[in-house]
């Protein structure tokens, strides 16, 4: 049981797969926030075929474990489209980036729900009463204060994002837990690597928390002067 | 002097309940309404439906001559001639008081950036709030943030300026300080429509008073009519109350 070893021997490993853990997370969290706003204004749209779409979506993907719909994105999905005669495959990066910004998509689309609907709705009538258009609305009244008041739950869902991509390591994506138990299988040093790969999570978690403390003072609009 | 607002029969339900039964109302160019009555009586709703913020459920609003009420009638284009000042301020809390001020006229293109922000340092001065151009709302008292509410809706040129209850939220030793710049509005020919319970301000600067209760207009006429001797029983027995 060496921790020194591991530190000296796994390090490098594990960073290949931190790389791996990091990029696939900030990728997918991208790509969530933009499904996510438009899941949101689909699911708020007048047009009724709109907002079944959104609500059927984010109903999908609440209603099923990240774990089955990863399965679903890397062997399901292409078993279905072969069977139409089409040669489709997805790398395991892929369909681990698919299955990741779907999955967040449609939490962060209900976040954005959440705080444009926490918006004091004085603010939409004053914004229409100056003769702005709904759109104008949104973009310069209520959607500015909308991601203010989801910037919390935003960086909650980063932190549930960073630790869901360890389970993409089941269709071996090299990610930082991929790594470990590579490593551990050829040197059983299973109590220092872990340790280590544990010690990785906390840091960026914690990181990602002083972060948005410090967003969210910045954002508060002359609260603190 | 021409109509800048004409009501004509106008309904308005909320489900079940009828809140507004039959209103008439024309409202000519630089006069100043104000409409006293319970609460509970349709007075703000019916104000709301000035602008269309409330859709009446039928009858019709003319403002500039345009039909507001016509379903293919372009609102937002019509709202900008129409100012509306809340009893919440409704300010936007994410900007500056100058942003406050200069967003609708450039989103509008009504005015270049530069003119906005003339025009929203010129309106600062004139509700005497010059000082706090780079302040944001919530460093304000609630009477400064309706001043600098309604320099916002003046900043776009209104034709007619509506109030909805302007000072109902104010602590009342900062009711004066916005009666008073709204006496100045009118002093200076704005056309304005208020609901109020400021009965000494009805007083002083209405050109008409309009009593309503249940969804109707009960009575109407010059203030020193209504407040002295007004005609119907419904209109006493509420001003012996609040008076």
């Amino acid at each position: 049981m060496g921790v020194a070893r591991v530190l000296r021997e796994a390090l490098p490993l594990l960073y290949q797969g931190i790389l791996v853990t990091v990029q696939i997370t900030a990728a997918s969290l991208l790509i969530a926030v933009v499904v996510g706003l438009l899941v949101c204004l689909l699911g708020m749209s007048k047009i009724k075929l709109f907002s079944i779409i959104s609500k059927f979506y984010i109903w999908l993907i609440r209603g099923t474990p990240l774990l089955v719909q990863t399965f679903f994105v890397y062997f399901g999905a292409p078993q279905l489209i072969q069977s139409f005669g089409i040669d489709f495959r997805l790398t395991a990066y892929s369909a681990g980036l698919i299955a990741l910004s779907l999955n967040a998509g449609a939490y962060i689309a209900e976040i954005f729900r959440g705080g444009i609907q926490a918006v004091d709705s004085g603010q939409m009538e004053a914004a229409r009463s100056l003769g702005l258009t709904k759109a104008s609305s949104m973009r310069h009244v209520i959607l500015p204060q909308a991601v203010r008041i989801s910037v919390p739950s935003l960086v909650n869902q980063m932190i549930i994002t960073l630790k869901d991509t360890s389970i993409i390591s089941v269709i071996s994506l090299a990610d930082i837990v991929y790594q470990a138990k590579i490593y551990i299988g050829r040197t059983m040093e299973s109590f220092a690597t872990w340790t280590v790969v544990g010690v990785f999570y906390l840091v960026v978690v914690t990181v990602l928390t002083f972060l948005s403390n410090y967003a969210e003072k910045k954002m508060s609009y002359g609260k603190n002067s | 002097m021409g109509k800048i607002v004409e009501v004509r029969n106008l309904f308005k339900s909320f489900g079940k309940q009828e809140v507004l039964k039959g209103i008439d109302l024309d409202v000519e160019d630089g006069e100043v309404v104000v409409i006293i009555g319970p609460s509970g009586s349709g007075k703000s709703t019916f104000l709301r439906c000035l602008n269309l913020l409330e859709r009446p459920t039928s009858g019709e609003v003319y403002v500039d001559s345009f039909l507001l009420t016509d379903r293919k009638a372009n609102i937002d284009k019509i709202r900008r001639n129409i100012g509306m000042v809340f009893q919440q301020f409704n300010l936007f809390p994410h900007m500056s008081v100058m942003k406050n001020i200069m967003l609708a006229p450039i989103d509008t293109k009504l005015l270049t950036k530069e003119e906005a922000s003339l025009k929203a340092m010129s309106l600062l001065e004139r509700v005497g709030l010059a000082d706090k151009a780079d302040a944001y709302p919530r460093q304000l008292s609630g009477g400064q943030q309706q001043r600098i509410a309604i320099a916002r809706a003046l900043a776009m040129n209104p034709d007619v300026m509506l109030f909805d209850e302007p000072t109902s939220a104010l602590d009342p030793e900062m009711i004066g300080e916005v009666l008073n710049v709204m006496k100045d509005l009118a002093g200076e020919g704005m056309t304005m429509v208020i609901v109020t319970h400021e009965m000494g301000f009805a007083r002083d600067v209405a050109d008409r008073v309009i009593f309503m209760d249940d969804g109707v207009i009960v009575e109407e006429g010059k203030p020193e009519d209504i407040f002295m001797v007004a005609s119907e029983d419904r209109t006493r027995q509420f001003l012996s109350r609040v008076l």
